[in-house]
């Protein structure tokens, strides 16, 4: 792949950078806080934890963008061992209704998209609400690379590794209130950098939700960056959600707030069509959408291309093994 | 315009641009320039060409008469059969691509899932039209008899059009669809219009006259 020889012509000096490749000062700035972070002070413990762990990840992309390495995840489940999807496989095919309805829409038109400043509000039943900076949560912990499999509803799925840290970093610092059962994530809905904002498709803005026992499970990600870098604005920079046993649409993208809340929240796609979208949207290989099967899925660019035969689904996308309890007892076919 | 249109080189020209699609995809598939899902983006292709060329073939006729190109009727049974041409490469690309040549899988597949169904009945009835459309089989089952048949392409355009709707509802996301309705329902509705107006006696010597030379220019290109 291209991307692993890294021009050497910018640290040389003498051949002048073209200006698509001059890194955006608050990419920089961004970059400059994690060198700082990583500095020590705020962090002390994190560092710790890094220096105690193997080296860092592998995975890069083309370093378009700011660097984001982190530390391989020790959670168990958080890397699993099939290949890579290729980086720009991962970031040209996506699902980002606020930039487009077709899949190559995204990284076409997501460019538009203002990732700093950026705060997200943790709001609703929780003893330390606030707006939180991106800077501060970026500091919030220790960045982890986890490499997960991201399975969409439409019967795809891809291979990536993600940067950031469990969600439960944050929770527990917010400390919920007793009575806070679900969690809601609110996504940017901006008309101004969004194209497709002002569209029927959905009711913007973009929401999901999960209870809380998913939200604290340590295989459920906020992510910042994958690849090594930062996220591209196309797979919801700066900061997303991933929750690798549920199909992609879960996993919500840009996220400006943080409710915690007792009821059930609507969630985008269940407002949209109920019947094909649940709440829960677990992987499940036995229950099929009502328009297609679940049974198999098809992984991108893993070699065989167009003739590659396709997987089978895992039940729970493949983490039924950390995950199963949280649905023991529950009907499946019914909370889908 | 009818001039150009009974150009010797027109048939082949006209051939050689219905292929286009085709060939991008061909080419695009060897070279890696199908995008991150290869298979979805053929199978996808592959249908929406299939759509448009039932709107190219539907639009032949109002064309002819409203343009008075009646020599365009020499192009209706090759643009029907790159239709036909275009759902047989769909249901190719679904049964390899997506089901990988089970036969088993696409026999439950097709009875399961409505939208695939709806598809599938729509491949079928197309397939008599195609195989009824060279001259002897015009004159083994009789002009009257020939048209009704081929009358039911417009019900078939309608059952695509639900198969693509069915296939979109998942995302909400209906703007092409509608496109593609609106272009078809125009059409349909131009020929109730040409009917209903074709009823009353003033107009019925013109829409003969009209006919009968789309028949000699049948006749003559064979």
């Amino acid at each position: 792949m291209s991307f692993h020889f890294r021009p050497q012509g910018r640290s040389s000096g003498f051949i002048h950078p073209l200006s698509s490749e001059i890194t955006p000062r608050a990419v920089y700035e961004g970059r400059r806080d994690l060198l700082k972070l990583m500095a020590g002070g705020a962090a002390g413990a994190a560092l710790a934890s890094f220096a105690g762990r193997e080296a860092f990840a592998q995975a890069t992309g083309p370093h378009k963008l700011a660097l984001l390495p982190g530390a391989k995840s020790v959670v168990p489940g958080a890397q699993t061992m099939e290949k890579l999807t290729d980086y720009k496989d991962a970031t040209s095919y996506n699902n980002f209704y606020e930039f487009g309805t077709d899949k190559g829409d995204p990284v076409k038109n997501a460019g538009t998209l203002k990732t700093r400043p950026w705060t997200v509000e943790v709001e609703g039943l929780v003893k330390k609400p606030g707006k939180y900076g991106i800077e501060d949560l970026l500091k919030l912990s220790a960045q982890e690379e986890r490499i997960y499999r991201l399975r969409c509803v439409e019967g795809w799925s891809m291979v990536i590794p993600w940067v950031g840290y469990s969600l439960a970093e944050l929770i527990k610092k917010v400390e919920p209130q007793g009575n806070a059962k679900y969690v809601e994530f609110v996504t940017l809905a901006d008309p101004k950098t969004m194209p497709f904002v002002g569209s029927r498709v959905l009711d913007w803005p973009y929401t999901e939700g999960l209870r809380m026992d998913e939200a604290m499970h340590p295989l459920t990600l906020l992510a910042f960056g994958m690849y090594g870098e930062v996220l591209p604005n196309q797979n919801g920079a700066p900061v997303r959600l991933v929750v690798p046993w549920k199909y992609g649409f879960k996993s919500a993208k840009s996220i400006v707030k943080i409710r915690f809340v007792e009821k059930e929240p609507g969630t985008a796609w269940n407002k949209a069509a109920a019947q094909e979208y649940g709440f829960y949207s677990n992987v499940n290989p036995n229950v099929d959408h009502p328009r297609w099967s679940q049974a198999t899925e098809r992984r991108i660019g893993d070699g065989g291309g167009l003739f590659a035969k396709r997987n089978k689904t895992l039940m729970f996308n493949g983490y039924e093994a950390q995950v199963g309890q949280l649905y023991a007892g529950m009907d499946l076919k019914k909370n889908y | 315009m009818n001039k150009l249109l009974m150009h010797p080189a027109a048939k082949p020209v006209i051939f050689l641009l219905c292929l286009l699609p085709f060939a991008r995809l061909t080419y695009g598939a060897f070279t890696d320039g199908l995008g991150a899902n290869p298979a979805e983006f053929l199978i996808r292709a592959t249908g929406d060409w299939t759509l448009r060329f039932i709107c190219i073939v539907l639009a032949v006729t109002p064309l002819r008469v409203m343009a008075k190109a009646n020599a365009l009727a020499r192009f209706r049974r090759m643009l029907g059969l790159f239709a036909y041409f275009y759902v047989v490469l769909h249901l190719l690309c679904y049964s390899w691509f997506d089901m990988g040549f089970e036969w088993a899988d696409i026999a439950k597949d097709i009875a399961k899932r409505p939208f695939i169904l709806v598809g599938f009945s729509a491949f079928l009835l197309l397939t008599p039209l195609a195989a009824t459309s060279f001259n002897r089989a015009i004159k083994a089952m009789g002009a009257k008899r020939w048209q009704m048949l081929h009358k039911l392409v417009y019900f078939i355009a309608g059952l695509g059009l639900l198969h693509f709707f069915w296939m979109r509802a998942g995302k909400n996301n209906f703007a092409e669809v509608f496109v593609y309705a609106a272009i078809i329902a125009l059409l349909l509705g131009w020929r109730v219009w040409n009917y209903a107006s074709k009823r009353k006696p003033k107009l019925s010597a013109g829409m003969r006259g009209g006919s009968s030379s789309e028949k000699s220019l049948r006749s003559s290109t064979g």
